[in-house]
């Protein structure tokens, strides 16, 4: 049944797209990526000035009070860090466009090698968590809203209130209290890496991807139940009962499509919170993940470990909202025309 | 035999008694019309047959179509009815089809949720009948979204889906209530051409008594749950029995004799008015294109004058009406209140705003529910440089709240204590507190049931009367605008194509626009007049 599903929605796909609406869906993604670039530009232009009005001489901070002032001069050339800021910024801008983020004031390695080694975790990380949140929050608000107000209603909302008022590193605890310490199912912590096989990466994932998944799917529940529930209001599904489609049949093929823009919104915001929030549950899990290599540069007022961060994050979170405008605009064919 | 036969039906809800013994019958190729005034019943009878009532619906008695029982048959059996044997069309087309598919899908979903037919030949079917409701896809092709089309032509696609599979019975719920004039009578002539065609049962649900007695073949008259009145259409007109179908009648075709306007300076002043919406660039580079939604538009309201404004949806009335009250800058020509501009500098004009005051349509999204009735209509006092306070405050609060036949003690009561008839009485009321030189009325009394708009039309007559009103009447309803109005004015598409004393416009439309209008308004049919 759900297979037929799928391929209905599939079917509803392929025959759109030899329509004239591609037209219209591929002149709305590049008005969308006109913005994207502008948003990135003015997103590089702001990081760049805070993190440089912050105080503090990163060259003096790493040699100590004592320094002799050549060997700063030495090291702030070396840095980069002896040229007027404007230079600084297009010196930086256009590094990362070709994929150098400059060198760690700390670490003195590329911060493009610091950044793709954590970023091999936390991606990976945050979408397992992701797919986890909507694989349960999708069936569990879909029938919520179906038996609103029976018990199984009442039950899911009591369940996700908990979910959303628990913290997720008191899940991780109890996740590792069970499944690792108590049934040794998994590791209570630490990343095996990627080289052993994609089974034990995800594998030493899988513990800190549901705690950061089970609050982020009762958020999601909630709102699938109550956008699905407006939709279930609507004057259309009345139309669609009166043409004699079942109340689930009704349900599925009138109603999901037109809930899920709320939920395309929520997913898009918790994406980029999974990517970068999960600080805790990385120090749970003894996870080498973004949010630690934050944390460390800046408390080494490693300015350029933050920046390019940053960049990438911010980078990250607004590539995510393209793409949740360009599903916004696959599933409501009235946003194509608009905007 | 009869198609449909609805007999002794009861229905509560929750508890809550709303239908008794209802009885009602219809032949193929029959229309008959069940009509009410708001909370009747009406629509819950129409949904009944369709086993489509809300939660915590309880019915008792009997609805058989084709002489099987409706109420007998499981849910999985009345699936299998709902858009094979009975069609369904809705009141709201704007809101009746699912915005995300496309109008060919809707309507070849009919046929395939019933497996009637394999998907190729569904799709000549909803061809066909899409071409029979006036929609051939050369010109709207099955690709098209519901957003692309208007009112009327959404009402087209719902009405092509509830008869793609030729049902015997077709349930049509208020369907042309929210449509213009024009396309209401298209609609009508389509729904009447499809019944003789099919040989369909139609049962029509409608508040509007000239469209009843223009279609029907047979009358149901029904109020608070029971149906008071029934017969053949010639019949039942002339020889009403109820007295409720006598009020009725009279209530829909009443007449009010305003006071004869005192002549005077000119009080509001438009002289070509202009106002143009920006539409959104098609390209990066293009510049914006615009839509000119008031074009040169000039009159004058002399003071003591009741002026209509009529025409059909979108052609500018409600555009007009703000740029009146200062509500929105016009890109054109100069509106003057007294002389003075209703806009300047960019921004409203306060010692003009003040003098104007608006009545909505809507009675119960247009006051704060929080509020009490005392400070709803005190609101325009803030525009005043010295508001009105202490006793005398009260007593312009008890002075009003009798003038719109409330009672003082009303004031300390919230709006959800009163109906929409009173809440527009409310509305009035707030509107005359700082004794406005002018009223806009914007489609005041449409939403309301056809006793009640008696009711206001006659408080405005006898406002008329006692503080010398001058108003602008907005409205699509022509009959409304033809006796509460001193001259009107019709617009189309921007412009002001007609204007001139109501009753010779009426009687004598020069403009072939005007004359289309008055062609395709239903009218009562004399006899129920005479009969009161």
């Amino acid at each position: 049944m759900r297979f037929l599903r799928i391929f209905w929605f599939h079917r509803c796909w392929t025959r759109r797209a030899r329509t004239p609406n591609v037209a219209s869906m591929l002149r709305y993604a590049l008005k969308r990526l006109i913005s994207l670039v502008i948003s990135l530009a003015v997103a590089s232009v702001v990081i760049f000035a805070v993190i440089e009005v912050a105080p503090g001489d990163p060259a003096s901070f790493m040699l100590g009070v004592n320094a002799q002032e050549d060997t700063l001069a030495a090291l702030r050339a070396e840095l980069g860090l002896d040229v007027s800021k404007v230079q600084r910024y297009f010196n930086w801008v256009g590094g990362m466009m070709v994929g150098d983020f400059g060198t760690s004031y700390t670490y003195r390695t590329p911060v493009s090698q610091m950044i793709a080694d954590r970023l091999w975790v936390s991606l990976p990380l945050a979408l397992y968590a992701l797919t986890l949140s909507t694989a349960i929050a999708f069936p569990v608000g879909i029938y919520a809203a179906a038996r609103r107000g029976k018990p199984g209603d009442l039950t899911v909302m009591g369940a996700t209130q908990l979910g959303i008022a628990v913290p997720n590193f008191w899940f991780a605890m109890m996740l590792v209290l069970v499944f690792a310490i108590n049934l040794r199912w998994f590791n209570a912590g630490g990343f095996a890496g990627w080289d052993k096989g994609l089974w034990t990466g995800l594998h030493s994932l899988t513990l800190p991807a549901i705690a950061l998944a089970l609050p982020q799917a009762a958020i999601l529940a909630r709102v699938m139940r109550s956008s699905l529930l407006d939709i279930l209001g609507e004057d259309f599904m009345r139309t669609a009962r009166a043409k004699g489609l079942s109340r689930r049949q009704a349900l599925w093929r009138h109603g999901v499509r037109n809930a899920l823009i709320p939920v395309l919104t929520i997913i898009g915001l918790q994406f980029s919170f999974l990517l970068a929030g999960s600080i805790i549950i990385e120090q749970v899990f003894y996870l080498p993940g973004l949010g630690r290599l934050v944390f460390q540069a800046i408390s080494a007022r490693d300015l350029i470990v933050v920046e390019s961060v940053v960049m990438l994050l911010v980078f990250a979170v607004i590539t995510v909202n393209f793409l949740v405008d360009l599903a916004y605009a696959a599933v409501d064919p009235r946003l194509r025309s608009r905007t | 035999m009869s198609l449909l036969e609805i007999e002794n039906l009861s229905l509560s809800i929750h508890g809550t008694d709303i239908l008794k013994q209802v009885n009602l019958s219809i032949a193929p190729g029959q229309i008959v019309a069940v009509t009410g005034e708001s909370g009747s019943g009406k629509s819950m009878t129409a949904l009944a047959v369709m086993q489509l009532l809300p939660d915590g619906a309880k019915t008792t008695g009997a609805i058989r179509v084709n002489g099987s029982d409706m109420l007998d048959r499981d849910e999985n059996d009345l699936c299998a009815l709902r858009g094979a044997a009975i069609g369904m069309v809705f009141q709201e087309p704007m809101t009746a089809l699912n915005p995300v598919k496309t109008i060919g899908d809707q309507v070849m979903e009919t046929i395939l949720i019933h497996k009637a037919m394999p998907p190729r030949q569904a799709r000549d079917r909803a061809e066909e009948v899409l071409t029979r409701v006036g929609l051939p896809p050369d010109r709207f092709p099955l690709s098209r979204f519901p957003h692309e089309l208007s009112g009327g032509q959404r009402q087209r696609v719902v009405i092509a889906m509830a008869i793609a599979l030729r049902p015997k019975l077709l349930i049509a719920d208020e369907p042309t209530t929210a449509l213009d004039v024009t396309t209401q009578a298209q609609i009508l002539k389509l729904l009447k051409g499809l019944v003789s065609e099919y040989d369909m049962g139609l049962l029509m649900i409608t508040h509007d008594l000239a469209v009843v007695a223009d279609m029907a073949d047979q009358i149901v008259v029904m109020r608070q749950g029971e149906v008071v009145e029934s017969g053949a259409t010639a019949h039942l007109l002339h020889h009403m029995q109820h007295p409720y179908t006598s009020m009725l009648f009279k209530a829909s075709g009443h007449q009010v004799s305003l006071p004869e306007p005192a002549k005077s300076r000119p009080l509001l002043e438009a002289t070509n008015v202009i106002r143009d919406y920006r539409l959104p660039r098609k390209g990066l580079f293009d510049s914006p294109e615009h839509h000119r939604v008031v074009d040169h538009v000039s009159f004058t309201l002399n003071s003591g004058e009741r002026l209509g404004l009529v025409g059909e949806s979108g052609c500018g009335k409600s555009t007009l009406t703000k740029a009146i009250l200062g509500l929105e800058e016009v890109q054109g020509g100069d509106i003057r209140l007294d002389g003075q501009p209703v806009f300047s500098g960019h921004k409203p004009n306060l010692a003009v705003r003040r003098k104007m005051q608006v009545v909505f349509q809507d009675p119960y999204g247009s006051f704060n529910p929080r509020h009490r009735v005392a400070r709803l209509i005190t609101e325009p006092f803030h525009l005043l440089d010295a508001p009105v306070m202490g006793s005398e405050r009260q007593d312009r609060i008890a002075e009003m709240l009798t003038a719109v036949g409330l009672s003082p003690d009303d004031a300390g009561k919230y709006i959800h204590e009163f109906s929409g008839g009173q809440r527009q009485r409310i509305a009035i009321a707030r509107a005359l507190i700082i004794r406005p030189e002018l009223i806009l009325f914007d489609e005041a009394v449409s939403a309301l049931d056809v006793s009640v708009r008696a009711q206001i039309l006659d408080l405005l007559a006898e406002l008329c009367e006692a503080y010398d009103l001058t108003y602008l009447f907005i409205s699509h309803d022509l009959s409304v605008v033809r006796t509460i109005t001193d001259r009107v004015m019709v617009m189309r598409a921007g412009k002001i194509v007609e204007e001139g004393d109501t009753e010779s416009v009426f009687s004598d439309p020069q403009h072939q626009y005007t004359k289309d209008l008055i062609n395709a308004a239903p009218v009562l049919p004399d006899i129920g007049r005479d009969v009161a």
